[in-house]
């Protein structure tokens, strides 16, 4: 049977991470599942964790007022899901939504900023992975933002 | 294909449309739209290379340049996928069987497919950007032991807006072929993947070193695309891309469709990335 160490160790997101921070973070984690239909967290709620995605889909959405939900992107099998623990106020900007059964590891964010502040370090590593993921989801969300697939229609 | 173009070039002339009838229209989406073609005067039908355009004439309306989105194999007949945006377009999509339209063409470069003998072979669809890439799926699952991987990788705004649904379906279950779809919207009830398409390439498995890369779509789709695709590894050389411009003559006379040095309808649609990646960065051109 995996260890959680083992999993983290080998998750691409913490790939080439020190053997003590493996560790570090693996205390602060634990194993999840989410039955399909149910929200792992939703838009205002504190957010205190991320997920590393182990199989499964997980939705983001938005609930813009007067209109119907909105699917902003979807996130699957190796990603990893949730940055708002990270950096103050804590809090989710979007919900998630499991589309299909989710296996993930939970990190247990209020755990993890306390080491990241005592080892400014692992903190450096974590703000450097997770920069990279908003880098590219924001890259992503440029491009939806331009729509161009629209061809100047409405 | 070397003889394609020598029979195409000896048997047709460039500047006098063909009659064809209109054989087929199948609807697509919403403004999208299939028409089969065939041959009115028992000519036949010019072989074409994935990725090659022809001017289509609607009689009364005006002259359209169209990628070329059937099977190349089938020599008997042209089958081209085309959005109604405009007059032209929408005359075009709105022939019934039986009428005619007249064929100029094929015309321009097409998908390097002979290079990518014995290689993965990425296809990068965005949109009706589909359309001149289907060739090119059929040319590798019609002689499958001469290539490798078959990665197809497609994005559309919506889930309404996706083209060739069955023909997907179908890919899906092909050997050594991966199919991955995506939209930029999705409603609630849609299960598959949200995001751009270049979100699709961390699920892809891509062998950057043994691969060629063909995209089509909007040109800023395009260019984020072929540059996170040199981000993973593939050399700009290996990376091609079919360029769009307005088009009247399509052999490189009129001058409407000049980029940069280059002429759309003769020294492409289809250029290779490291080509046109000083022209990308350019604005406005």
């Amino acid at each position: 049977m995996e260890t959680l160490e083992r999993i983290i160790a080998e998750h691409p997101f913490f790939a080439g991470l020190d053997p003590y921070y493996i560790n570090l973070l693996t205390g602060c984690a634990a194993n999840v599942r989410f039955d399909s239909g149910t929200y792992i967290f939703k838009e205002g709620e504190e957010a205190n964790e991320f997920y590393l995605i182990r199989a499964g889909k997980v939705a983001l959405e938005i609930f813009p007022p007067q209109r119907k939900p909105i699917m902003l992107a979807t996130l699957g099998d190796g990603e990893i899901l949730g940055w708002s623990w990270l950096l103050p106020p804590y809090q989710w900007k979007c919900h998630a939504h499991a589309i299909e059964p989710v296996r993930a590891i939970a990190l247990d964010g209020k755990c993890l900023r306390g080491k990241c502040e005592q080892n400014h370090d692992l903190g450096y590593e974590l703000l450097k992975r997770f920069g990279q993921i908003m880098e590219l989801r924001l890259a992503a969300t440029l491009l939806q933002l331009v729509d161009v697939y629209s061809n100047g229609r409405k | 294909m070397e003889e394609n173009k020598v029979a195409t070039a000896a048997n047709f002339d460039p500047m006098l449309p063909q009659p064809y009838s209109v054989l087929q229209v199948v609807k697509e989406t919403a403004d999208t739209f299939t028409l089969t073609l065939q041959a009115r005067n028992g000519a036949g039908t010019a072989p074409f290379e994935p990725g090659q355009f022809s001017m289509l004439w609607v009689f009364g309306v005006g002259e359209l340049p169209i990628s070329i989105s059937g099977d190349p194999s089938d020599l008997g007949r042209l089958v081209y996928t085309v959005r109604s945006v405009g007059e032209a377009t929408n005359s075009l999509v709105n022939r019934e069987v039986g009428e005619a339209i007249g064929v100029r063409g094929p015309f321009g470069t097409g998908w390097p497919i002979h290079q990518a003998e014995g290689r993965d072979v990425v296809v990068i669809a965005g949109g009706i950007g589909f359309a001149p890439l289907r060739p090119v799926i059929y040319e590798v699952l019609h002689n499958r032991k001469k290539y490798g991987r078959l990665v197809i990788l497609y994005g559309a705004r919506s889930p309404r807006e996706l083209l060739y649904r069955k023909e997907l379906a179908a890919w899906v279950r092909q050997n050594d072929t991966q199919v991955l779809v995506t939209v930029d919207y999705g409603g609630l009830s849609w299960r598959g993947h949200v995001g751009v398409v270049t979100t699709l390439f961390k699920y892809a498995r891509l062998q950057p070193a043994r691969s060629l890369a063909f995209t089509c779509g909007p040109e800023i789709m395009m260019r984020f695309a072929a540059r996170e695709l040199e981000n993973l590894g593939f050399a700009r050389e290996n990376i091609y891309l079919s360029m769009e411009r307005n088009m009247k003559c399509a052999v490189g006379f009129c001058g409407h469709c000049q980029y940069g040095p280059h002429f759309i309808c003769k020294d492409g649609p289809v250029f290779s990335y490291d080509k046109m990646r000083p022209l990308l960065e350019k604005y406005e051109l």
